[in-house]
């Protein structure tokens, strides 16, 4: 299994880890519920360095990341971020990504972890306009800091900007503690926060300045596991649980990322068909009304009818109740509705509610 | 740490006797490791238990876990106070947090648990 740079840093905070898309990581350091809620209350320290970063550079640059994007890249301008999905040519996604645009012919792409090498390929394959592509991956460290109480840790650290003008989808290239940093107003938690991009050489003296800051604001460095919690909580898809190579945007209702309009891309004209046609799927979300927990793979029901499956699911740490998302065939479906979740063979009733949760 | 009175089964349920009840819970390394209990599943009074097999189910918010029966009878308790506070098995695992009582058909299965000592070896392994 591959280990970030700040392996020993979690070892030393005696972490329980995980494998996550090939990867050792922290699952949690105290408890899934505690660090959820500090991320809620106060502020979560993550180490996301398993993500995968791309740099796109160079002549032809613009057209590449347009070419494969469904979202339309050409709004972006310096300093912004779009996120967006790359599909293949049945119109199926291949990965959810973020986009940052540092200039002209000038990008990063953030994907997951467990496609790295799936990704890599995707874009040098579909390179025929000539720019630059190297996978920085393994230079690149990801610390992430978020909850309420981001700013106020971030703002000290930082040597030039006013971390609190950075609006959401933006990012600024600065220092942070004296390390170069592109500190990105991004994240997967539904709280305030930053994504704090540095050389892997660096991370953990970035780790460790922020380390106190965040103790001394009452937080807690955060695992995966309250990572899955937070994300759902804000109504955020994952993929290989939400979606994979064989879904389409418009089944799990991201099909507002998909800008068609006067521009060309892989997938268009299979997403395009699928559209004319009618989306023979869709993804809802739902509350548990008992205190059972829906999990990925229980078949879900209406009125007595096998309709789909639950696709993420857990208790929230802050509603008290399961929640998740379910992908279930198309019909008048709709806020408030009842279906029942089969768990272990029993039904338990839940209703429909829009994402986000909290 | 580990009671010295109770018996042990390698999936980490224990197994209290007085007379011929025995109480069942699980221990407190095993809601160490599967920690923030939210859901706890368990058979109705007057369900027929069979030694190793399944009984219940805890959840934790990352995972849900099944639970063996240490021993074999008929449930004749139920801690329903469990259902609205499952966090007690977190907080109180040999105490507020017992699952059932059941009235053993077979005493001599006692002897085929884990004692403490065996149990405390049989933890040390698991995590080397």
């Amino acid at each position: 299994m591959k280990r970030t740079p700040l392996y020993q840093v979690h070892k030393i905070l005696n972490a329980k880890f995980t494998e996550f898309g090939g990867w050792e990581m922290p699952l949690q350091y105290s408890s899934i519920v505690k660090e959820h809620l500090a991320v809620r209350a106060t502020v979560g320290l993550f180490d996301l360095s398993h993500m995968g970063e791309f740099e796109i550079r160079g002549q032809g640059a613009n057209e590449l990341v347009q070419k494969l994007s469904t979202n339309d890249v050409g709004r972006l301008t310096d300093g912004r971020v779009l996120y967006t999905l790359f599909c293949n040519e049945a119109g199926g996604i291949v990965d959810d990504l973020l986009i940052y645009r540092h200039a002209n012919n000038h990008y990063m792409l953030v994907v997951n972890a467990a496609n790295i090498e799936k990704d890599l390929k995707w874009v040098e394959t579909h390179n025929d306009s000539g720019a630059e592509v190297k996978d920085v991956s393994e230079n690149t460290a990801l610390i992430a800091l978020q909850g309420p109480k981001a700013i106020d840790i971030l703002n000290p650290l930082v040597l030039e900007q006013d971390v609190s003008e950075i609006s959401f989808f933006r990012f600024a290239v600065d220092e942070v503690a004296g390390i170069p940093t592109t500190l990105s107003r991004t994240g997967y938690t539904g709280e305030i926060g930053f994504e704090l991009y540095v050389d892997a050489n660096s991370a953990e003296d970035l780790w460790n300045a922020l380390y106190p800051a965040v103790m001394e604001a009452e937080g807690q460095p955060v695992g995966l596991g309250a990572r899955d919690t937070l994300r759902l909580e804000a109504g955020l898809r994952l993929y290989g649980m939400d979606m994979n190579d064989d879904t389409n945007p418009y089944e799990v209702e991201l099909g507002k990322f998909v800008k068609s309009k006067n521009r060309k891309f892989i997938g268009k004209n299979a997403l395009l068909r699928e559209k004319k046609k009618g989306i023979a799927k869709q993804m809802i979300g739902f509350q548990m009304l008992d205190r059972a927990v829906a999990r990925a793979g229980y078949p879900v029901y209406q009125s007595g009818e096998h309709v789909g499956c639950v696709t993420s699911g857990a208790p929230s740490p802050s509603l008290k109740y399961g929640i998740g998302f379910a992908v279930v065939t198309s019909q008048t479906i709709s806020e408030d509705d009842k279906i029942d979740i089969e768990i272990r063979g029993r039904m338990h009733p839940a209703k429909i509610v829009t994402a986000p949760f909290i | 740490m580990i009671p010295q009175n109770l018996k042990y089964m390698e999936s980490h349920e224990w197994a209290r006797q007085e007379g011929d009840i025995v109480t069942i819970g699980i221990s407190d390394y095993a809601q160490s490791e599967i920690q923030d209990i939210v859901y706890v599943e368990l058979p109705e009074i007057g369900t027929e238990l069979t030694q190793k097999t399944e009984f219940g189910v805890i959840e934790s918010v990352k995972a849900a876990f099944d639970l063996y029966a240490p021993v074999s009878g008929e449930v004749i308790d139920v801690n329903e106070s469990l259902l609205d506070a499952p966090e007690q098995v977190n907080e109180s695992p040999y105490d507020d947090g017992w699952f059932l009582k059941i009235r053993i058909t077979n005493p001599s299965e006692l002897d085929e648990l884990l004692d403490a000592d065996s149990y405390q070896a049989h933890i040390e392994a698991e995590h080397a």
